[in-house]
């Protein structure tokens, strides 16, 4: 199965079955869901809590890209996006 | 010698509440001896234990039994739990569930339920669990989507339900849940009193898996479909637990704590209770959680196997039941010297008798029964 294409105009949200927090005891943040749960690396996080629904793709990137001061996140970003999609922690 | 890796905290708190139960399945995996203690935590001692578990790490909570509505100050406990921020799981046969209960849970914060079925028909739903709830069941799963939680279906499955697997599915579509788990039974406790009976054919498994597949591919992320394949079909045994001691810690009704639901089985181990241990003692301190983490405890074939950091072994429950002992590779795996134990039982699939022994159901007269029982046997 292809991973679907981001829409760029899109503003993704976090899916109603995802609930992200941070773990203190495990020192990152996690995706809880019924019975289970994702752990997420830092660059995951970062985009995660970007999606709030009322950002655009390109309005993501530029955000991570003036607070972590670096250039050329969108293939980064775009490629997560996909994941996220396909795994459905984000519509 | 190599440096003791750390132990990594727990993430599931499984709070097993009660063992009261309305149900009497004959797959259960509370204690057979169940009814010989009717001890339980009172609420605010389940208050601290889930306090000091959040402290340690766990962020899964599942409020089990028995059956956790059989307790009057269920609501207060979510409550708590909610506010310690974990995500919230209520395990139930929905025997209890009224809308005004599940109403106040979603404002107290409860995230999840699992609601479990025995069967797609009446007939055999009701009979296996040995109650008329196949109605009640069937109202409260309305009642659960009416209130927008997110549900896991669960159904236990065995060679009495096992062709019904594409009615079963389309009855969690119509239902409109989430996740359906189809958990071919796993032999502990009351399933392993009732195994030869249980026990489906290689026939059923395949066909159930077929049939699985193709609702896989026509649901797509619609309903997630996860199938449990019943490990004594297999030569690889699962990593039980993901490890012992690893991240999984369960509270039993009286207080015991247990590195997995199943461990009141073996013997020689004594499991601390919350009531006089910290949480933090019992999860990294207690020889019970202690016993069989890491490698150090592994005989051969394990203790050299490349497969040991993905398998763990597999279960020590399993290993116990069937070689009477835990240390031993579990015998599902091909390279374990008793592997024919388990070769055996699936044979007897084959070629049943015609006249079979009855059903042992799960109930107190039964619990009793075997209690003393054993008791006889090792006095």
């Amino acid at each position: 199965m292809s991973a679907p294409m981001i829409d760029p105009a899109s503003k993704p949200k976090l899916a109603r079955l995802f609930r992200m927090q941070y773990e203190e005891a495990q020192q990152n943040w996690v995706l809880l869901y019924p019975e289970g749960m994702v752990q997420l690396n830092q660059s995951a996080s970062e985009i995660l809590k970007r999606c709030n629904g009322e950002r655009d793709v390109p309005a993501i990137v530029a955000d991570l890209e003036q607070t972590f001061n670096v250039q050329g996140l969108e293939k980064d970003v775009i490629g997560f996006l996909e994941i996220a999609t396909e795994r459905g922690w984000i519509v | 010698m190599s440096e003791t890796p750390k132990i990594p905290p727990p993430l599931w708190l499984l709070a097993e509440v009660t063992y009261r139960c309305p149900l009497h399945c004959v797959f259960c995996y509370n204690p057979l001896n169940y009814a010989a203690n009717k001890k339980e935590l009172s609420t605010e001692q389940w208050k601290e234990v889930l306090r000091q578990a959040r402290k340690l790490g766990a962020a899964q909570l599942g409020f089990s039994g028995g059956e956790p509505l059989v307790r009057d100050d269920l609501e207060e406990l979510i409550g708590e739990a909610h506010q310690l921020g974990y995500y919230t799981n209520l395990i139930t046969s929905g025997v209890g569930l009224t809308e005004a209960r599940i109403s106040k849970m979603k404002e107290l914060g409860l995230d999840h339920i699992q609601l479990s079925f025995q069967d797609s028909t009446k007939e055999m739903n009701d009979f296996l669990s040995s109650t008329k709830t196949f109605d009640l069941k069937s109202r409260v799963a309305a009642l659960i989507k009416k209130y927008d939680y997110p549900m896991v279906l669960n159904v236990v499955l065995h060679r009495y339900n096992l062709d019904h697997i594409g009615r079963i599915i389309e009855m969690a579509v119509d239902m409109g849940v989430e996740y359906l788990e189809l958990a071919n039974t796993q032999y502990y406790a009351w399933a392993s009193v009732n195994r030869d009976q249980l026990m489906p054919t290689r026939e059923q498994l395949v066909r159930a898996e077929a049939t699985v597949q193709e609702y896989r591919a026509k649901l797509g992320n619609k309903l997630k479909l996860l199938f449990v394949v019943p490990d004594l079909f297999e030569d690889k045994p699962k990593a039980c637990m993901n490890g012992w001691g690893s991240v999984f810690l369960a509270v039993a009704a009286d207080g015991s704590a247990l590195p997995c639901h199943a461990a009141q089985s073996l013997p020689g181990l004594t499991f601390p209770n919350v009531t006089e241990h910290t949480m933090e003692d019992i999860w990294y301190k207690s020889d019970a959680f202690n016993r069989f983490r890491g490698y150090e405890w592994m005989k051969e074939p394990c203790r050299t196997c490349p497969e040991k950091e993905k398998d763990f072994g597999g279960c020590r429950c399993q290993a116990f039941a069937l070689t009477g002992d835990a240390q031993n590779a579990d015998p599902v795996c091909g390279k374990s010297p008793m592997h024919d134990v388990v070769k055996q039982i699936v044979l007897k699939t084959t070629n049943r008798p015609v006249e079979e022994k009855p059903l042992v159901f799960r109930n107190d007269m039964n619990s009793l029964r075997i209690a003393s029982e054993v008791e006889k046997q090792t006095s």
